[in-house]
C-alpha cells in the first residue's frame, strides 16, 4: 500500500521519501509529516487503544493537544511511551508501535472492559476494590497494577544526554502562528531582542492548516516570508520545536527545545535543551484549541477535530477521509467542507447544531462507517469533522494563580484577573478569533511594550488580512442519547461520569476532576476541560462562569524528567572533589569513601591483606608504634584576617580566644544560638590580626556562612575579613611517635624540640628547601603529631616527598578509617557524637564554656534543661566479654531492667576495634556517665539482634593522661 | 526569581541561600538580654502571607548578606538592601 490517502498540495516535500515502521509494517512518508498525517496518508486509522475501556481509537487532532493517538516510539532503551503522533516529527527509520493492547490492536482482549463498563464508572476504585480487606494486596492491588498505565518504560537507562541553557531577551513571543509573527517582526523593527518560540517544526500555526490570505499571498507563504525576516535579524533568536511550558516568577520562562527527536541519529548531541528564559516582556500568542462535542460514540477512530481535518489536508497533503461529515456548533466547521470540497473530498453532511441538526450516534467497530443524526437519518462517512468550538490557550497566564475569565461571545475562557507581571497576551489566546484581528493584535502589543521598554525604531505596519466569520454558539452536548459520549477521550470519561459525579456530591470543578479523573491525563484534557465545566454547570443548573476551572500549573506539556536532570546524571549529579594526594592514593591501594563533598582514602590496601579490617589495623597500629601520614585537606580552612580577628573568634566560638598567643592553636567549639553545639575545629594565630581556623569536612561551608552572617548582620564594624582557603592548601597529618624525626628531615630551618615547638604551637615555615608551608602541632590519634600544610598545588609532591622521607621509619598512609579508630581509641569527639543534638556538657566540655562573655550559643546553653545533672555524658565502653564486637546505636539499659525508653539510659556512638588495646571499643552518651566508671550496663541493640554486657571506662581508652601528644 | 543586587545587579535567586526572617539581624546581647529575650530570638520567627523582610546570603556570588523585602504572595521583589547598611542603620556596630 503506498500512500492510498495522500492528496496534491500540502507543505511536504515529496522528492524525500521517508521509510517507517508501524506496528513492524514498513510504510512510507514524506519529509515534512508527522507520524500521525503520514499514517493517515497510509489509510491507518486505528492507532490505539483508550485507556480504561481499552476502545478502538484512532488520531483526534493534529497538535499537542492530542488525547488518543498516543504512541510506543523508537526501540531500545531509547524508546518513549505515550507519544503523541501528531507531534512526532517523521524521519527515515523511525519505529512506533501501539499501545495498551493485548494480542493484536485490531482484536485487544482487554477490549472487554469495554463490556464491564457499566461496573466501571466514575469512582469503581472507591466502591468495587472495598471487599473483602484480604483481596487487596492479593488480587485488586495486582490486578490494577497490571491494566494500569498506558505505554511501556524500555526499563533501561536513557541513552540520550539533555542540557540546560539559559538565554536573555527583551521580549519572549510564545507562539509563531499569525499574532505571533506579527509581534516578533514589529519588536525585531522596533531594536528590541526578541526570543520567538514555536512548539512546531514550521513557523506560522494555523496559517498552515488554513486557506487564509495575508498580505496578498497565502498564508503560509507569508509566514515563510515572516519567518525569513527574522531568521535575517541579528536580534531575533527563532526557536522552532521549542514549548514554552511555564510561566515562572519575575520573568522566567521554562522551555524545553526538542534538538534530535526528528533525526534518525542525533550524533551525540543532546536530544533536548531545558531553556531558562529571563525576559523582560513576554507575549503569548499560543492560540486556540478546538474541542469536541458530546454524541454517542463520538470516539471511534475517523472522528477528528475539523480544525485538525483541514490541518491534515491544507498542510500535510492527506485526506483524513474519502467520505467525510462535518458536525459544528460555529462557523469554523463549515470552512472544513469548504476546504475538503476544494480538494475534491467528498462532503456528504454538514450537520450544524445551531440549526437543530444533531449528530446521535456512529456506526463502525474499528472506525467509522456512518453517522446517525437527530431525525434517525444515517449518512455514510468515513471521516467526521467535530468542531466544538474553540478554547484559547489561557495556560502560562494562569501559571500566578490568575484565573481565566468567561466570555461568552466566543464561548471560551480568556485570560483574567491578574496576568504574570510583564506578561501580555495576542491572539486567539486573548479570545481574538480572527484572522485580521488577531495580525492587528500582535503588531500593536508588541508596538506597545516595545514603546515601554524604550526602544526607538519604528515597528512598521500589520500585514493585511481580513476577518473570517467566526459565530461560535454554546452547544455542548447532544441529549437523550442511549449511547456513551465521551469527554476526555484520554481518560475515558463520559458524559454520564460527569452526572454521576454530581450526582453523589462531587460538584466542585477540583472534585469532579479528581473524582472522574477528568483531564488528568498526559493531555492534562486540553480538549476534554471546557466541555466537561459546561456538562457540569448545566448538571448544577449554574453558569460556566460560577462553576470555574481547576487550577492551571505547569508544564503545559509533558517534560521528561530527563531533561529536568539535564547533565546531572550518575556521578554527575553530585561531583565530587579529589584532595590533591589522590591520584597518589589510587596508586598506592586505596579504597575511596565519600565523605561531604569530597572523596577521601579510607584505607590503604596492601598485599596479602584479606578484609578492610586487616589494613586498617595496620595502619593504626602503625600510626601508634612509629609514624603515619594522613590527607586532612578536606577540613574547612578559614583565614581571619583584622584588627578585630581576636575579639570576632571570641564571639563566635563558645569558649575563650582573646588571648590565644601568636604561634599557639586552639581547639574551639561552636554552637549554635540555641547553644547546642554544632562544629568544632582547630584555630591557629599566626600573627596578632590573622587566624586559620579549621573546621569539620561536612560543615566548612556553613561555618564559612555563618561566620559572614556574624560579620556582616550581627557586627557590621568589627574590622575582620573572612575568605575559604579549603582549596589553597594541601595539608596532611603526620602522627606517630616517629613523626618528629621524620619532620626533622622535611622542615628546613624550624627547631622541633618539644621547647622550641611545643603541643598547640604553629608556625610558618618551608619544606624541602624553599616551599612556603604551615606547620601546627595538633593531634587527633592521641599521639605526637603535626598537620603541615603546603600551597595545594605541592600536593602531589607533598605526600611523595613525604612518605620518601618516611621509608626510614617505615611510615603508612592511613585512611579515614585509621583516623576513625585512633580518635575513639583516644576519646575524641568527631560528627557521631556532634549531631546537632548534643550539648558541650554531654560531649564532656561543659568546662570550656566561657562564662565571662557573651558569644553565640552561650546564653541559651546555660538553659536549666540542658544542665540537669543526670543529663547524658560521653562515656568510653568495652565488652565485658573482650572478643565481642560493639555495635554503634546500641541502647543502654541498666542490668535487670525491661528494653523498653522509659528504661533507656543512653546510646553507642561510635565503635570500633581498638588493636592496640585487642578488644573492640565504644564511645557514647550514658545517664551520669561521668560517675558511673567501673559499672557494666546491657547494650541493647534489636536491629542488629545483640544484647551485650559492657563496661563502662573514662572515653579515652588510650594515654588518657595525654603524655604521648605533649611528649 | 530575581534578586536585585545592590552591587551585583539583577541575580537569579539559585545562587543564594535564604535564612529567612531578617529579624535575626537584631541579636540581644547576651551578657545583658534575659533567656526570654534569647528565647524569642532563636526560635520566634514572623511568616506573613504578604510584605516580608528576609535575610538572602549570595552564597554562589560575592558572600554578601542582604535583607530583600518580598511579598510572599507574589514574589514580587519589593526592595533589597546590604544587610550589613541595615545593621548599621539598627543600631548594630561592633
Amino acid at each position: 500500500m503506498t500512500q492510498a490517502m495522500r492528496i496534491e498540495g500540502g507543505m511536504i516535500d515529496r522528492e524525500r521519501t521517508l521509510a517507517f515502521s508501524w506496528n513492524g509494517r514498513w510504510m512510507t512518508g514524506y519529509q515534512g509529516d508527522t507520524l500521525a498525517s503520514a499514517l493517515l496518508a497510509n489509510g491507518e486509522r486505528l492507532v490505539g487503544r483508550s485507556f480504561k475501556y481499552h476502545r478502538p481509537r484512532g488520531i483526534f487532532s493534529s497538535g499537542s493537544e492530542e488525547p488518543s493517538a498516543l504512541v510506543q516510539l523508537r526501540d531500545g532503551a531509547a524508546q518513549e511511551p505515550n507519544t503523541r503522533a501528531t507531534t512526532v516529527e517523521l524521519f527515515d527509520g523511525l519505529i512506533a508501535t501501539s499501545q495498551n493492547h493485548r494480542g493484536p490492536l485490531a482484536f485487544d482482549l482487554m477490549a472487554v472492559n469495554d463490556l464491564l463498563s457499566p461496573f466501571l464508572s466514575a469512582g469503581f476504585y472507591y466502591k468495587t476494590f472495598m471487599w473483602p480487606k484480604a483481596f487487596w494486596e492479593r488480587v485488586y492491588e495486582p490486578l490494577i497494577r497490571a491494566s494500569a498505565g498506558l505505554g511501556r518504560l524500555p526499563m533501561q537507562p536513557d541513552p540520550d544526554a539533555y542540557d540546560h541553557g539559559f538565554l536573555h531577551c527583551d521580549l519572549l513571543v510564545v507562539g509563531a502562528g499569525p499574532a505571533g509573527l506579527s509581534a516578533a517582526l514589529a519588536a525585531s523593527r522596533t531594536g528590541l531582542r526578541v526570543i520567538l518560540a514555536d512548539e512546531d517544526f514550521v513557523p506560522g500555526g494555523r496559517l498552515n492548516a488554513e486557506t487564509h490570505e495575508v498580505d496578498g499571498q497565502a498564508g503560509a507563504d507569508w509566514a515563510a516570508a515572516a519567518t525569513a525576516e527574522l531568521t535575517a535579524s541579528d536580534r531575533v533568536r527563532l526557536m522552532t520545536r521549542t514549548t514554552v511550558f511555564g510561566a515562572f516568577d519575575h520573568g522566567t520562562y521554562g522551555a524545553l527545545e526538542r534538538r534530535t527527536d526528528h533525526l534518525a541519529d542525533a550524533e551525540g548531541r543532546p536530544r533536548q535543551v531545558l531553556w531558562r528564559i529571563y525576559s523582560r516582556r513576554a507575549l503569548l500568542a499560543a492560540g486556540a484549541t478546538e474541542r469536541s462535542i458530546a454524541f454517542g460514540n463520538n470516539d471511534r477512530p475517523g472522528i477528528m477535530l475539523a480544525g485538525a481535518v483541514r490541518a491534515y489536508a491544507n498542510r500535510f497533503g492527506v485526506a483524513p477521509g474519502r467520505n467525510v461529515a462535518v458536525f459544528t456548533n460555529n462557523d469554523d466547521g463549515l470552512r472544513t467542507a469548504e476546504d475538503l470540497g476544494g480538494k475534491g473530498i467528498e462532503v456528504s453532511a454538514v450537520v450544524d447544531a445551531r440549526r437543530g441538526n444533531v449528530v446521535v450516534d456512529t456506526i463502525g467497530r474499528g472506525g467509522i462507517r456512518a453517522i446517525r443524526l437527530g431525525d434517525g437519518r444515517r449518512v455514510e462517512a468515513d471521516c467526521l469533522a467535530v468542531s466544538g468550538g474553540w478554547s484559547p490557550n489561557v495556560h502560562l497566564t494562569c501559571h500566578h494563580r490568575g484565573r481565566p475569565a468567561w466570555n461568552a461571545e466566543i464561548v471560551g475562557f480568556v485570560p483574567g484577573g491578574e496576568l504574570p507581571p510583564g506578561m501580555c497576551v495576542a491572539g486567539a489566546a486573548n479570545g481574538t478569533m480572527t484572522l485580521a484581528a488577531t495580525i492587528r493584535e500582535g503588531h500593536e502589543a508588541a508596538a506597545g511594550l516595545a514603546e515601554d521598554l524604550g526602544a526607538k525604531g519604528s515597528p512598521g505596519t500589520p500585514a493585511k488580512a481580513v476577518d473570517e466569520g467566526f459565530a461560535a454558539s454554546p452547544f455542548w452536548q447532544v441529549t437523550g442519547l442511549r449511547k456513551r459520549a465521551w469527554v476526555d477521550l484520554q481518560n475515558d470519561v463520559t458524559t454520564k461520569d460527569v452526572r454521576q459525579s454530581h450526582q453523589e456530591g462531587f460538584r466542585s470543578v477540583e472534585h469532579l476532576k479528581r473524582y472522574t479523573t477528568l483531564g488528568m491525563a498526559t493531555d492534562q484534557g486540553r480538549t476534554a476541560n471546557v466541555l466537561g465545566l459546561a456538562l457540569m454547570a448545566e448538571a448544577a443548573g449554574k453558569s460556566i462562569e460560577e462553576t470555574g476551572t481547576t487550577i492551571f500549573r505547569p508544564p503545559y506539556t509533558p517534560v521528561a524528567i530527563g531533561a529536568f536532570g539535564g547533565r546531572a546524571r550518575g556521578r554527575h549529579f553530585r561531583p565530587f572533589r579529589l584532595t590533591p594526594s589522590h591520584k597518589w592514593a589510587e596508586e598506592n591501594g586505596a579504597d575511596f569513601v565519600e565523605a561531604g563533598m569530597w572523596l577521601r582514602a579510607q584505607w590503604f590496601r596492601q598485599p596479602g591483606e584479606k578484609g578492610w579490617r586487616d589494613s586498617v589495623d595496620r595502619e593504626a597500629s602503625q600510626v601508634r608504634r612509629s609514624v603515619g601520614v594522613c590527607d586532612v585537606t578536606t577540613l574547612g580552612k578559614i583565614d581571619i584576617q583584622g584588627r578585630d580577628a581576636a575579639e570576632f573568634l571570641n564571639r563566635v566560638y563558645a569558649n575563650a580566644f582573646l588571648k590565644l598567643p601568636v604561634g599557639k592553636v586552639r581547639y574551639g567549639l561552636m554552637l549554635r544560638e540555641d547553644g547546642i553545639c554544632y562544629d568544632d575545629g582547630t584555630t591557629a594565630r599566626l600573627a596578632e590580626t590573622r587566624f586559620v581556623m579549621t573546621t569539620t569536612t561536612a560543615n566548612a561551608v556553613l561555618v564559612f556562612r555563618n561566620l559572614e552572617f556574624a560579620r556582616q548582620c550581627l557586627w557590621p564594624d568589627l574590622d575582620v575579613h573572612l575568605i575559604s582557603t579549603t582549596d589553597g592548601w594541601a595539608q596532611f597529618a603526620v602522627a606517630g611517635p616517629n613523626s618528629r624525626a621524620l619532620l626533622s628531615k622535611v622542615v628546613d630551618d624550624l627547631d622541633l624540640s618539644n621547647d622550641a615547638f611545643p603541643f598547640m604551637a604553629c608556625a610558618e615555615c618551608s619544606v624541602f628547601g624553599g616551599t612556603p608551608a604551615r606547620l601546627f602541632r595538633i593531634s587527633f590519634s592521641g599521639e605526637l603529631a603535626y598537620e603541615i600544610a603546603v600551597p595545594a598545588r605541592y600536593g602531589d609532591s607533598m605526600i611523595r616527598a613525604l612518605m620518601k622521607a618516611g621509608e626510614a621509619f617505615d611510615a603508612v598512609p592511613y585512611g579515614t578509617e585509621a583516623l576513625g579508630v585512633l580518635r575513639i581509641e583516644k576519646g575524641h569527639v568527631a560528627g557521631n557524637e556532634i549531631t546537632g543534638q548534643t550539648t558541650a556538657r554531654m560531649l564532656g566540655l561543659g568546662g570550656m564554656l566561657s562564662r565571662s562573655k557573651d558569644a553565640i550559643g552561650l546564653k541559651l546553653s546555660g538553659r536549666e534543661a540542658m544542665n540537669a545533672d543526670d543529663g547524658m555524658c560521653l562515656a568510653g565502653f568495652r565488652p565485658v566479654d573482650r572478643s565481642v564486637i560493639l555495635t554503634a546505636g546500641a541502647h543502654f539499659l541498666n542490668t535487670g531492667d525491661p528494653a523498653d525508653m522509659a528504661h533507656d539510659q543512653g546510646w553507642m556512638t561510635s565503635v570500633a576495634y581498638s588493636p592496640e588495646l585487642g578488644t573492640s571499643v565504644g564511645l557514647g552518651f550514658l545517664k551520669r556517665g561521668k560517675e558511673r566508671i567501673g559499672e557494666t550496663v546491657r547494650a541493647y541493640s534489636p536491629v542488629r539482634d545483640q544484647d551485650i554486657l559492657v563496661e563502662v571506662c573514662s572515653p579515652h581508652h588510650v594515654d588518657p593522661d595525654g603524655v604521648r601528644q605533649r611528649g | 526569581m530575581i534578586i536585585n543586587h545592590p552591587l551585583l545587579g539583577p541575580r537569579d535567586s539559585a545562587e543564594f541561600v535564604v535564612l529567612g526572617d531578617a529579624c535575626l539581624i537584631d541579636r540581644p546581647d547576651g551578657m545583658n538580654a534575659t533567656f526570654e529575650e534569647l528565647h524569642d530570638y532563636a526560635y520566634v520567627r514572623d511568616n506573613p502571607a504578604g510584605e516580608h523582610r528576609e535575610l538572602w546570603y549570595h552564597e554562589q556570588g560575592d558572600r554578601s548578606w542582604l535583607v530583600v523585602t518580598r511579598s510572599t504572595l507574589t514574589h514580587e521583589v519589593i526592595k533589597v538592601d546590604l544587610a550589613r547598611d541595615v545593621a548599621r542603620a539598627r543600631g548594630r556596630s561592633r
